[in-house]
């Protein structure tokens, strides 16, 4: 006699796969629930126990602090809110000069690496070392006491002609206004910029088309050099006129100034990620295979086209992704300006935690300004990954 | 003749030398062409402008007693003297490990050693200079002494390999109790973490955040390379968000937020919650290293091992996380090194680290106006610190053939 057919072995539900993904998923789920119930239970007691709350809900209420450098208008009796936005311009200020000025100094350190004077090279590799070793608060504060305070009183400051004067409160520069006929000028130039750019729009479509037009080109660099040019000379009133610092009695008066703070904070930035930018540099061109330019040069490339045209765009597509982390790095290490007491948004909300005993609530909005921060500049960076890497056919 | 009837081909000559003499040398690296020539002049001039006034400062008008009369301070802060050795004898521990270590691998760790031994025998010369006197720079000698001695110890009979691995995982918690003490210890009485400081409380902070946040760092590693997409958002999330702030904003936080999630009665102290912070940011960023890592082990690998019938843990524990986390090391120590110096961030929430005690230090009335030379002391002690550890990551880099394989 036969025995029964047996039915066919099917996975036990706890051997598939399938069930397994779904279940711990909700095992993870379920222990973050819990542990974030707990937590968060505690949390929320904690801080009503305390008066703390996450919502910042004193940002219409009058600040009545004083803060010493404004990019946008604010005095004591301001809000909460137009501090936080002083301060958060303030970062951004920093950053965005930090970041413009670090590149240049980084590419120019990370080209003078390579360079084949014995000298150059080594001395820029003892920069880098002596800059990446040492933690960015402490050479922040040598710069702040050796260099910008050791600067004589304003009484006596160093004069750079009559443009530039340096003090131990800072430095001043002269300050760019708009003259009589800017309104003039502004119009001539932004007329000869769009010009240029349709010039520009159709030779590029001209090229698509396999057409040559280094004539429209020329036209359009010509325009947007020669007509502002043009208009400054012709035109009886200056555009812009440059208003120069005075040295007063007790006090520089005119002019732009820098603190010693932000002065300080903006070169120990520049410096320190100068440091990490100018290594990405050397390693982006050293990626580049030296038969590259060897071929280049054998084909009657000049020098400066061998690296404009063959090294550069090659190189950059190594850099770009760990140079974005840099910039990411500097935004973020700008809050470091507490140190020097410069007023960015860190340091501005530090005083408003204080004062508003609403310490949560504060940092928790400051850390979501900064992510915000780093997300545009992400964003920022990616397009313009995007367009350095290579695009094949 | 070999003996496989192979043809051996004779070695190429070696080249013939350049000879240069220094006078070629300088044609050669200095004055190549007519641009290169004026950039070493210029850099000439500068360079010896700017040494002359370091130097004329650090050798006439710099008053470096500040930091010779507080060298005390700078070393472990406010520990009380009578219990002064027992950061030094958790020194010697990793002393002695290092030498042990430094016998049986060699390679990067006989670098470290070296350099440990060499920093233990300066800081005992600075020591005579200070009030600190002759004792604890002896203790200095014999820590550089016992680094050579386990060094040549386990070179004639090396240790087991895993016995010495295990030690250094066990030697931190060892020397956390030997620096905390015991409650109610006669040979260890307790000393809170708030009088540990200098030197001490930054290699504390250090070294104890990367290895808690190591494990931490390695789940969310995978976590974020799970298939599940819960686990993936959340591990995503955090340390998007870790790396989108500034660590600032993260110690301060923790500082304040810590307490809040205990219950009332439980007090967290300062040294733990800042450790809490850095071990939170270390976190993110070693998990991103061993991502990278983890991208690294080809398909085929995890494949064969699941061919095999290995388990999803099986194969992480023995095929996927061995290579990976050799292959991160380099970045690793990286990371370590950015740590350290990130470590002088925790005077935001009044932690007296060497930095924090060079601010203390600077408040007393006859210490006025010596900024510059306490922080450039600071300075010199983090670049040996931090240079010595990147020399020796570059030797590992070679040693593992990180890139070249």
């Amino acid at each position: 006699m036969r025995a029964p057919p047996r039915p066919l072995p099917s996975t036990p539900p706890w051997r598939d796969t399938r069930v397994l993904a779904v279940a711990a998923q909700v095992a993870v789920l379920a222990v973050v629930a819990v542990a974030a119930w707990l937590l968060v239970g505690e949390l929320l007691s904690a801080m009503a126990a305390r008066g703390l709350s996450f919502v910042p809900g004193f940002l219409d209420t009058t600040a009545g602090f004083e803060i010493a450098e404004t990019a946008l208008d604010y005095g004591p009796t301001d809000t909460y809110r137009q501090a936080l936005l002083v301060g958060l311009a303030n970062t951004i200020m920093v950053s965005v000069v930090g970041v413009a000025l670090s590149t240049i100094l980084g590419v120019l350190l990370g080209i003078a690496r390579l360079s084949d004077n014995w000298l150059l090279s080594r001395l820029t590799a003892g920069y880098v070392e002596i800059f990446r070793n040492t933690p960015l608060l402490v050479q922040l504060l040598v710069l702040y006491f050796a260099v910008f305070l050791q600067l004589p009183p304003v009484r006596e400051s160093l004069a750079v002609g009559d443009l530039a004067f340096l003090n131990q409160r800072g430095i001043s520069l002269p300050r760019p206004l708009p003259g009589l006929s800017f309104g003039a000028f502004a119009a001539i130039v932004g007329a000869a910029s769009v010009a240029a750019w349709a010039l520009w729009w159709v030779a590029r479509r001209r090229k698509r088309e396999g057409r040559r037009s280094p004539g429209l080109r020329r036209l359009a660099l010509l325009l947007l050099v020669g007509a502002p040019t043009v208009a400054w000379i012709s035109l009886t009133e200056a555009p812009i006129v440059l208003e120069l610092p005075q040295l007063g009695t007790f006090n520089l008066r005119g002019g732009m100034s820098l603190s010693s703070e932000l002065a300080a904070l903006l070169v120990a930035l520049v410096l320190y990620t100068s440091a990490f930018i100018a290594e990405i540099v050397r390693g982006g061109i050293q990626a580049v295979p030296r038969g590259q330019r060897e071929a280049a040069l054998a084909l009657g490339l000049s020098e400066g086209a061998v690296l404009r045209r063959v090294v550069l765009p090659q190189a950059l597509r190594v850099i770009v992704p760990p140079l974005t982390s840099q910039y990411l790095n500097l935004i973020k290490n700008s809050s470091l300006a507490i140190a020097v007491g410069y007023p960015d948004l860190f340091n501005v909300s530090t005083t408003i935690a204080n004062q508003t005993g609403q310490p949560v609530a504060v940092i928790a909005l400051v850390m979501v300004t900064y992510l915000i921060l780093s997300l545009i500049t992400a964003a920022i960076m990616g397009v313009v990954n995007r367009r350095a890497q290579l695009r094949e056919r | 003749m070999s003996a496989s009837g192979l043809i051996l081909h004779p070695a190429e000559p070696p080249p013939p030398a350049a000879r240069l003499g220094p006078a070629g040398w300088a044609r050669q690296h200095l004055f190549n062409s007519r641009t290169s020539g004026v950039i070493t002049v210029l850099l000439v001039i500068t360079l010896a402008a700017l040494l002359a006034i370091i130097a004329s400062w650090a050798l006439t008008s710099a008053r470096w007693g500040v930091v010779t009369d507080n060298l005390r301070l700078f070393l472990i802060g406010l520990y009380p003297p009578a219990e002064a050795w027992r950061p030094w004898l958790g020194l010697m521990v990793v002393s002695t490990l290092t030498g042990f270590s430094a016998g049986t691998w060699g390679g990067p760790l006989r670098t470290t050693a070296v350099w440990l031994g060499a920093a233990q025998l300066l800081l005992a010369g600075l020591m005579l200079a200070s009030p600190m006197g002759p004792v604890p720079a002896f203790g200095m000698v014999l820590g550089a002494g016992v680094i050579g001695a386990g060094a040549m110890a386990a070179r004639r009979r090396p240790p087991s390999r895993r016995l010495l691995r295990w030690a250094w995982l066990g030697s931190l918690p060892l020397v956390w109790l030997l620096l905390g003490g015991i409650t109610d210890g006669v040979v260890l009485p307790p000393v809170g973490t708030d009088l540990w400081g200098g030197l001490l409380l930054t290699l504390v902070l250090a070294s104890v955040s990367i290895v808690l946040s190591f494990p931490l760092g390695v789940l969310l590693a995978l976590g974020r390379r799970s298939s599940l997409p819960v686990v993936r958002i959340l591990c995503t999330g955090f340390i998007e968000v870790v790396r989108g702030v500034p660590l600032v904003t993260i110690i301060y936080l923790a500082d304040i937020m810590l307490p809040l999630f205990l219950p009332g009665d439980v007090r967290i102290d300062r040294v733990i919650r800042a450790i809490g912070g850095l071990t939170l940011f270390s976190a993110a960023y070693l998990a991103e290293n061993v991502r990278g890592g983890l991208q690294a082990i080809p398909r085929g690998q995890l494949e064969a091992a699941h061919a095999l019938g290995l388990g999803a843990i099986a194969i992480h524990r023995f095929i996927v996380l061995p290579q990976a986390l050799r292959m991160t090391i380099p970045a690793n120590v990286g990371l370590f090194i950015s740590l350290l110096k990130d470590t002088t961030l925790v005077i935001i929430v009044g932690l007296l680290e060497i930095l924090g005690i060079g601010r203390a230090v600077l408040a007393q009335p006859e210490w006025l106006g010596a900024q510059v030379e306490v922080y450039v002391f600071i300075a010199v002690v983090f670049f040996v610190l931090c240079w010595t550890i990147s020399q020796a990551s570059y030797r590992l880099e070679a040693t593992l053939g990180v890139g070249r394989r």
